[in-house]
């Protein structure tokens, strides 16, 4: 009896595992697309061509400067965030006034372009990104179960990345500002902080947070021009699960379903693709505004 | 106000209201150009490139229905198109129905599959109920992407066009081409008739004010979820007629990618008018025909066409000609 269930766990930990993994990705990225949509009123579909951006310069600094995983994890956040300002800047700013549908469409658009871009420029099959050997010292190895140390060190970064995230919305004065400007922009405009600047910073932020995301992943997923594709429908469904009212509802629902995924990967191997749609379906049908959402 | 709102199909002023079939008469006028187009070219171009506009036409009048008149943005309507023509093409072959009653269980199950969707996606609005639609589709797309009728990364090949009502065989591009260009027609017509019957009207008063429309009695949930409903029935009708065109059912038509490009056509062509949507499918497809050849551009061109018409062209061609010439069409 008890060894069977020691054998049911042997085959069931490396999926929830790799649950765990995807779900600190999904938080990343429904978290940055909570943090703009707060601000911006604006759903950016752009956000899966972003986090492959993310990967893709973490591949070419290697690549083509010679500037390691460390660097990349710093440096391809800080460029993909400043594309993604001057995107606001010059496209998303025109369209506030208009209705929110017009920004998806544009972010949309965006996308097609970006992953266009890159298909033309890499080919669709994917550029290897080894993980740095350092890693090594992370390795979890019980009897049943070898545990790279990278994937440990996705799941701590992402944890330690949306924690900091948190602190600098609602400890800080710029998070202060950041909150006032998402309920009322013109109220706090009127005590002289520039609110279109604060939106610039904002989508840079977001963009960012995704682009973060896609250079944790480069060593996990071969880096390929679909890889934000796959995941930013599954994030979408993340966010309607989750409702986008607040920053940690849209943490923990990426990390649990992350886990309800890879458990269903054991239980039901068949359903764990569609699985977060299904929990998407219940959750519309008992709390149409989300789990953690405000009307 | 035109402006600010995504849709921008207005009211009817009072010396506008006209005659034949509901049409003001500019609206008659284009309907003489397109009956006569939908005529004439078979004769001069190829029939498979015609019928394949048809088949997106339709495709993008019955998305048009619900953006254009309901205010609802739907990102999954691949989801319709690509079901309808799995289902078509599966019983064609497998169930040996002619034609028409594949045809026609296509837009069955584009119904039923609106029902569900629909159901799920009218309890959010604007941004959301667009996620919604989007994610059910893609739940669409895994479930063909396993289930075992649908031949996987196969499709359904070899679809048999058969005869018609079992008397006229379709083998001919020529023969199929007045089948398809009756059931768009009809398509067309039908949604023009819905548009302007009382229920559309109840249709465009919950697009410019909901509570109101609920305040006055409408169950405007209901009106919602019944254009959804025949929305996604047209989606499906489209869907299998393609298949029976192509012979072929593939995964393309169910992709996330499908729903976008379904969107493309329509801010093309222009949300809310009543042509927009079928020269908005002319123009794509066409494009896409003769940038084949460019492989992967054909997307960053897509692109670059979605980000243009959003920035400044937010009528679409439709929506422009018909501001020149001050009249709605």
């Amino acid at each position: 009896m008890i060894e069977n269930l020691l054998f049911e766990l042997e085959m069931a930990a490396p999926q929830v595992i790799l649950g765990l993994v995807n779900g600190a990705f999904y938080a990343l990225l429904s978290l940055g697309l909570a943090i703009i949509f707060g601000m911006l009123n604006v759903i950016n579909f752009a956000h899966g061509a972003q986090f492959m951006m993310g990967a893709f310069v973490a591949w070419m600094l290697l690549a083509w400067a010679g500037i390691p995983y460390w660097g990349a994890l710093v440096l391809a956040p800080l460029l993909v965030g400043v594309f993604g300002m001057a995107v606001e800047r010059t496209m998303i700013a025109r369209l506030y006034k208009l209705d929110h549908l017009y920004g998806l469409l544009l972010t949309f658009g965006l996308a097609l372009i970006i992953e266009g871009v890159f298909r033309n420029g890499f080919g669709s099959s994917g550029l290897p990104y080894a993980p740095p050997p350092e890693f090594g010292a992370l390795d979890l190895d019980f009897d049943f179960l070898f545990l790279p140390g990278y994937r440990v060190w996705v799941v701590i970064a992402s944890a330690a990345m949306c924690l900091l995230t948190w602190l600098v919305i609602e400890k800080t004065k710029i998070g202060a500002y950041l909150r006032a400007a998402t309920e009322r922009p013109e109220l706090v405009q009127a005590f002289g902080i520039n609110v279109p600047r604060m939106m610039t910073l904002t989508y840079g932020a977001g963009v960012a947070l995704a682009a973060f995301a896609g250079v944790l992943a480069a060593p996990i997923y071969s880096v390929n021009p679909a890889m934000g594709a796959n995941f930013i429908i599954t994030v979408f469904a993340v966010v309607v699960i989750g409702g986008m009212g607040s920053i940690m509802g849209s943490v923990v629902t990426g990390f649990a379903l992350g886990l309800i995924e890879g458990m269903t990967r054991v239980i039901y191997p068949e359903a764990s693709a569609t699985v977060v749609f299904v929990i998407m379906a219940i959750v519309l049908l008992t709390r149409p505004a989300g789990l953690f959402g405000r009307g | 106000m035109a402006d600010t709102t995504i849709a921008v199909a207005a009211p009817l002023s009072a010396h506008e209201e006209a005659g034949f079939l509901g049409f003001t008469r500019a609206q008659a006028l284009a309907f003489g150009l397109l009956l006569a187009f939908v005529l004439v070219s078979p004769f001069f171009l190829y029939p498979v490139f015609l019928m394949k506009i048809l088949c997106f036409a339709l495709f993008a009048c019955a998305f048009n229905l619900l953006i254009g008149y309901v205010g609802l943005l739907s990102f999954g309507h691949a989801a319709f198109f690509g079901m309808g023509g799995y289902v078509t093409a599966h019983a064609a072959k497998v169930w040996g129905l002619t034609p028409e009653l594949a045809i026609l269980a296509g837009g069955v199950v584009g119904c039923v599959l609106g029902v569900g969707i629909g159901w799920l996606a009218i309890r959010r609005s604007g941004i959301y109920f667009a996620m919604i639609t989007l994610a059910a589709a893609q739940m669409v797309y895994f479930f063909c992407l396993q289930a075992p009728f649908t031949g996987g990364e196969d499709g359904i090949q070899q679809v048999p066009r058969g005869a018609l009502f079992g008397v006229i065989p379709l083998g001919a591009d020529f023969t199929l081409y007045w089948v398809v260009a009756v059931v768009f027609l009809a398509g067309f017509l039908l949604i023009h008739r819905i548009v302007h019957s009382p229920f559309g009207q109840v249709m465009k008063a919950v697009r410019e004010n909901e509570p109101r429309a609920t305040s006055l009695g409408y169950r405007t949930d209901d009106y919602k979820l019944m254009a959804f409903v025949l929305s996604g029935t047209l989606s499906g009708v489209a869907g299998g007629t393609k298949a029976l065109v192509f012979g072929i059912a593939t995964l393309t038509d169910v992709n996330w990618t499908m729903s976008g490009e379904v969107v493309l056509m329509t801010l093309v062509g222009g949300l809310g008018t009543v042509f927009g949507p079928v020269v908005g499918a002319a123009v794509i497809v066409t494009m896409q025909n003769y940038l084949a050849e460019f492989g992967a551009w054909v997307t960053v061109i897509q692109g670059v066409i979605f980000v243009a018409c959003v920035l400044a062209f937010r009528r679409g061609v439709v929506g422009e000609i018909g501001n020149l010439l001050k009249v709605r069409l």
